[in-house]
C-alpha cells in the first residue's frame, strides 16, 4: 500500500518543497502503482506521478502526433483486412439476397439481430461513464470517458449494419423512417421496431454530439500545439512509415502540422478556453449528461421491447427491460477494459492517466452487472415455473438448460459460466487489481454476451409450439466473416481514434488534477456570493 | 450590449469597425491586455481584483473549468437550460404531432382495433425526440451563446496565449473595456499577482 500521502505530495510539489527530478516511478514489484489506498481518509490520485498540466497535455497530444508506432501500424494492416472481408460479405448478401445466411422459416432472426444488440450494448458504458457517473460526480471516469464514448460511436456504427443489412431487399431500407413517399403511406409508430429506429438513431446522434462536444477543447489544445510548432519553425512532414527503419519525409504536400492546425482548428470551432465560454459548457455538459442518462436507459429497454411484446415464450417476459439495460452496461464495461488494458501496456505513460484504481473501479462494476444480469437469469426461471406455463417453462429448461433436450445447451452454459461466473473472482481484491485476470474476465464477458443474444434469439425461435416447426439453426460462412468483419470494422476505428485524437479528455483530466483546485492548502477563502458585479 | 453591428464587425473582417480606443506607437489597434498567473488559486484572486475594480470586458482562460470560476468573475448563471427546456418540450410536441398526423389523419391505422389515438404507443418515440432536440439545442445554444464558432480572435495573435490550451493560466482584458487604461490596468494585473503583462495587438490588416 502507498505510503505516501498523494495530496500531501501534490501540495508539497507545488510548493517546490519536492523536487520533480527525484519523482518515484510506479512500484511495480508490489503491483501496487499508489493508487491502491484503502485508508477512506486519503483520496487516491488521479492521475499518478505527480504530473503537471503540461507532462499530461504532452502524454496525451503525444498519441496522437507521434510517428505511428509499428505495432500500430501490424494492427490497423489485420484489422482493415478483416474490415474489407466484412464489408465484401455485406455487398455480397445485397448482390446475392438474405439467402446466404443461415436463417430458415422458423429461425428468421439469428447473427443478425444477435450482433445488433451485441453491439448496442456494447455502446452503453460509454454513456453511462460520461453521463451517469458524470451526475453521480464520480471524478475517476474522466480516465476513461473519451475512449469509452468513442467506443460507443463505433459500436453503434456496427450495431447499425445489422438491422439495415437483414431487410432483405436494403435499398428499402429508408423506409424504417417516416418519410414521404409514392405509396403515400406511413410507417406504423405503434411497432416497437420503429421504436428501435427512433431509439438506436437518437442514441447514435446524441453520442455523437456529447463525444464531440467534449473533445472541442483538446481539439483546440492539438490545433495550438501544431500551431506553435509552425511558429517556431520545428514543423513536421508528412512521413511514410515503412515496417523497417526509419521513416521517409514526404516532399512537396503540405506538412502535416499545417493539415493538423486546419482540421483540427476546423473542428475545435475557434475554442479559446474562456472563463465565460465554459461556464456554458459546464451548463451543456450537465445538460447533455442529464438527457443521456435516461436516454442510455431507454435505448436497451426499447431493443427489447422488440423481443418482450411479442408472444414468444422466452421472450415474453416483463424482466426484460432492465436485464437488458443491466447487461448492455456489463458488456459495455468488459470491452472498454478490454481494449483499454492492453494500451496501458503499449502505449507510454498510460499508466499515468489509467491507474490500477481505476481498473479495480470498473472490476467492481463488471461485478455488480454481472451479478444483476445472473439475477435477471435466475429470475426467469422463478417466473417461468411460478407462471405455470407449460410452454415457457418449456422455453427455458427443454430448449436452453438442460443437455439432454436442449440441442443448444452449450451455449446457455457458455452464457453463464463466462456471465454469472467468470466476474464472481472479483470479490478478492487481489484479483480486482490485477491487469491480466481483469483483461481475461473482459474478453470471458464480452464472449458470454454475445451467447447471451446468440440464445435468447435462436433458442427461442428454434422451436415453437408444434414440434412440426422445430428448425435448428446453423450459421453459414457468410454469417460468420460478417460478425468477424464487424469486429474488423470497430477495431479499425478505435485504432484510427487512439492515433488522431485525443484519448483522454485532458481538460476534464487536468480539472481534476490537485492543481486544479483554486483553493488550495492554506487558503482561508469560502464561497461566499459578493455583492458588486454579481 | 454591444450593437448588432459592433458584434457584426467582429466576425466579418470585412465589415468597417469602429475607431479603436487605443493604438500602439506604430498605429496597431491594441486589442487588450493578458496578464499570466502562477496557480489556479492566483488566477480567482485576480479575478475577483477584477470583478470588484468593475471591469466588464474581460475573461479569465484556463486549459480547464475552474472550480466556482462564474462567482469569482461575477458571471451572470447562463440561460442555456432554459434554452434546452424549450427544445425538449418542442421535440416532444413535433413528434406528438406527427405521429398522430401520420397514423390517425394522413394515413389511418388501425393496429388490434386499438382507437386512433392510443397515445399510449406513442410514448417511447415522443421520449426520443424530445432527447434529441434536447441535446441538439443545447449543444448548438452553448455554442451561439459562446458566439462560437469564431475561428479568428485577436488573443490568437498572442504567441504567448496559446499556451493556455496547456497549462497557462491567465486574464485578458480587453481595451474597449470603459475601464480599461494601459498602465492603470497593468498596475491593476501586477498587483494582483499577474506576470508578463502584455499588450495584445489586433492588426486592422490582418
Amino acid at each position: 500500500m502507498s505510503s505516501i500521502n498523494p495530496d500531501q505530495a501534490a501540495a508539497e510539489r507545488l510548493a517546490g518543497l519536492r523536487d520533480d527530478a527525484a519523482r518515484p516511478g510506479p512500484d511495480i514489484t508490489s503491483g501496487d502503482d499508489g493508487s491502491l489506498v484503502e485508508d477512506p481518509a486519503v483520496r487516491p490520485p488521479l492521475v499518478l506521478n505527480n504530473r503537471s498540466f503540461g507532462e499530461v497535455t504532452d502524454i496525451v497530444c503525444g498519441y496522437a502526433e507521434s510517428e505511428p508506432p509499428k505495432w500500430w501500424l501490424g494492427a490497423i494492416t489485420v484489422t482493415s483486412m478483416i474490415a474489407a472481408i466484412g464489408t465484401g460479405m455485406i455487398l455480397y448478401l445485397i448482390i446475392t439476397g438474405v439467402g446466404v445466411w443461415g436463417l430458415n422459416n422458423q429461425v428468421d432472426w439469428a447473427w443478425d439481430i444477435t450482433n445488433f444488440v451485441f453491439w448496442i450494448g456494447i455502446g452503453h458504458a460509454g454513456t453511462l461513464i460520461s453521463a451517469i457517473l458524470c451526475l453521480l460526480k464520480q471524478p475517476w471516469r474522466t480516465a476513461v470517458n473519451r475512449s469509452a464514448e468513442a467506443m460507443t460511436i463505433f459500436a453503434v456504427v456496427c450495431a447499425g449494419i445489422f438491422p439495415g443489412i437483414h431487410v432483405g431487399r436494403v435499398w428499402f431500407a429508408w423506409m424504417l423512417f417516416p418519410i414521404p413517399n409514392y405509396n403515400a403511406i406511413w410507417p406504423n409508430f405503434r411497432s416497437p421496431l420503429l421504436w428501435d429506429v427512433f431509439a438506436v438513431s437518437t442514441y447514435a446522434t446524441v453520442s455523437l454530439l456529447f463525444w464531440y462536444m467534449g473533445m472541442i477543447p483538446d481539439l483546440a489544445t492539438l490545433r495550438d500545439r501544431a500551431h506553435l510548432r509552425i511558429l517556431r519553425g520545428q514543423e513536421r512532414r508528412f512521413t511514410l512509415p515503412l515496417p523497417i527503419g526509419k521513416p521517409i519525409a514526404i516532399p512537396l504536400i503540405p506538412t502535416a502540422d499545417r493539415v493538423a492546425t486546419f482540421v483540427y482548428g476546423f473542428l475545435a470551432l475557434g475554442w479559446r478556453f474562456s472563463s465565460r465560454h465554459w461556464h456554458r459548457y459546464e451548463a451543456a455538459y450537465l445538460i447533455l449528461a442529464g438527457i443521456s442518462t435516461p436516454l442510455v436507459l431507454s435505448v436497451h429497454s426499447i431493443v427489447s421491447f422488440d423481443f418482450a411484446t411479442s408472444i414468444l415464450p422466452g421472450w415474453h417476459t416483463t424482466i426484460f427491460p432492465p436485464y437488458f439495460v443491466a447487461g448492455a452496461v456489463f458488456g459495455g464495461f468488459a470491452m472498454v477494459l478490454f481494449l483499454l488494458i492492453p494500451l496501458r501496456e503499449v502505449l507510454p505513460n498510460f499508466k499515468d492517466l489509467l491507474t490500477l484504481r481505476h481498473l479495480e473501479n470498473m472490476a467492481k462494476i463488471l461485478l455488480l452487472t454481472g451479478t444483476m444480469v445472473g439475477f435477471a437469469y435466475g429470475m426467469e426461471f422463478f417466473i417461468a415455473w411460478y407462471g405455470g406455463n407449460e410452454y415457457e417453462w418449456y422455453a427455458f429448461i427443454g430448449n436452453r438448460a438442460d443437455p439432454s433436450t436442449a440441442p443448444y445447451w452449450w451455449a446457455y452454459w457458455t452464457m453463464i459460466s463466462c456471465n454469472v461466473l467468470s466476474p464472481q473472482v472479483f470479490w478478492f481484491r487481489a484479483m480486482r487489481q490485477n491487469p491480466l485476470v481483469i483483461w481475461i474476465v473482459g474478453l470471458l464477458v464480452t464472449i458470454g454476451m454475445w451467447f447471451e443474444r446468440f440464445v435468447i434469439i435462436v433458442t427461442s425461435l428454434h422451436r415453437a409450439f408444434l414440434p412440426g416447426e422445430w428448425h435448428m439453426f446453423f450459421p453459414t460462412w457468410v454469417d460468420i466473416l460478417t460478425f468477424v468483419g464487424s469486429c474488423g470494422i470497430f477495431m479499425t476505428l478505435f485504432l484510427l481514434f487512439i492515433k488522431f485524437l485525443p484519448t483522454f479528455a485532458m481538460a476534464e483530466v487536468k480539472a481534476v488534477m490537485p492543481q486544479a483546485d483554486p483553493h488550495g492548502p492554506g487558503d482561508d477563502h469560502t464561497h461566499r456570493p459578493s455583492g458588486e458585479g454579481y | 450590449m454591444a450593437s448588432p453591428i459592433a458584434i457584426a464587425g467582429e466576425y466579418l473582417p470585412f465589415m468597417p469597425r469602429s475607431k479603436p480606443r487605443f493604438v500602439t506607437e506604430s498605429g496597431v489597434r491594441v486589442h487588450g491586455m493578458i496578464a499570466e498567473f502562477g496557480s489556479a488559486h492566483e488566477l480567482v484572486h485576480a479575478c475577483e481584483k477584477l470583478r470588484d475594480a468593475g471591469y466588464r470586458k474581460w475573461d479569465a482562460h484556463a486549459p480547464f473549468p475552474v472550480h466556482g470560476m462564474e462567482e469569482h468573475m461575477g458571471i451572470k448563471r447562463t440561460i442555456l437550460p432554459v434554452v434546452s427546456f424549450f427544445a425538449a418540450i418542442g421535440g416532444v410536441v413535433a413528434a406528438l404531432a406527427m405521429q398522430y398526423w401520420m397514423n390517425a389523419v394522413d394515413y389511418q391505422f388501425v393496429v388490434q382495433g386499438k382507437d386512433l389515438w392510443a397515445w399510449e404507443a406513442y410514448i417511447p418515440i415522443t421520449f426520443e425526440l424530445g432527447i434529441l432536440f434536447c441535446a441538439f439545442a443545447t449543444l448548438l445554444g452553448m455554442l451561439a451563446l459562446n458566439g462560437l464558432p469564431r475561428f479568428h480572435h485577436p488573443l490568437f495573435n498572442s504567441e504567448r496565449f496559446l499556451s493556455v490550451s496547456n497549462d497557462g493560466l491567465m486574464i485578458a482584458v480587453e481595451a474597449d473595456d470603459e475601464h480599461f487604461d494601459p498602465e492603470a490596468t497593468r498596475v491593476l494585473l501586477e498587483q494582483a499577482g499577474g506576470t508578463d503583462v502584455d499588450l495584445v495587438e489586433d492588426p486592422e490588416d490582418a
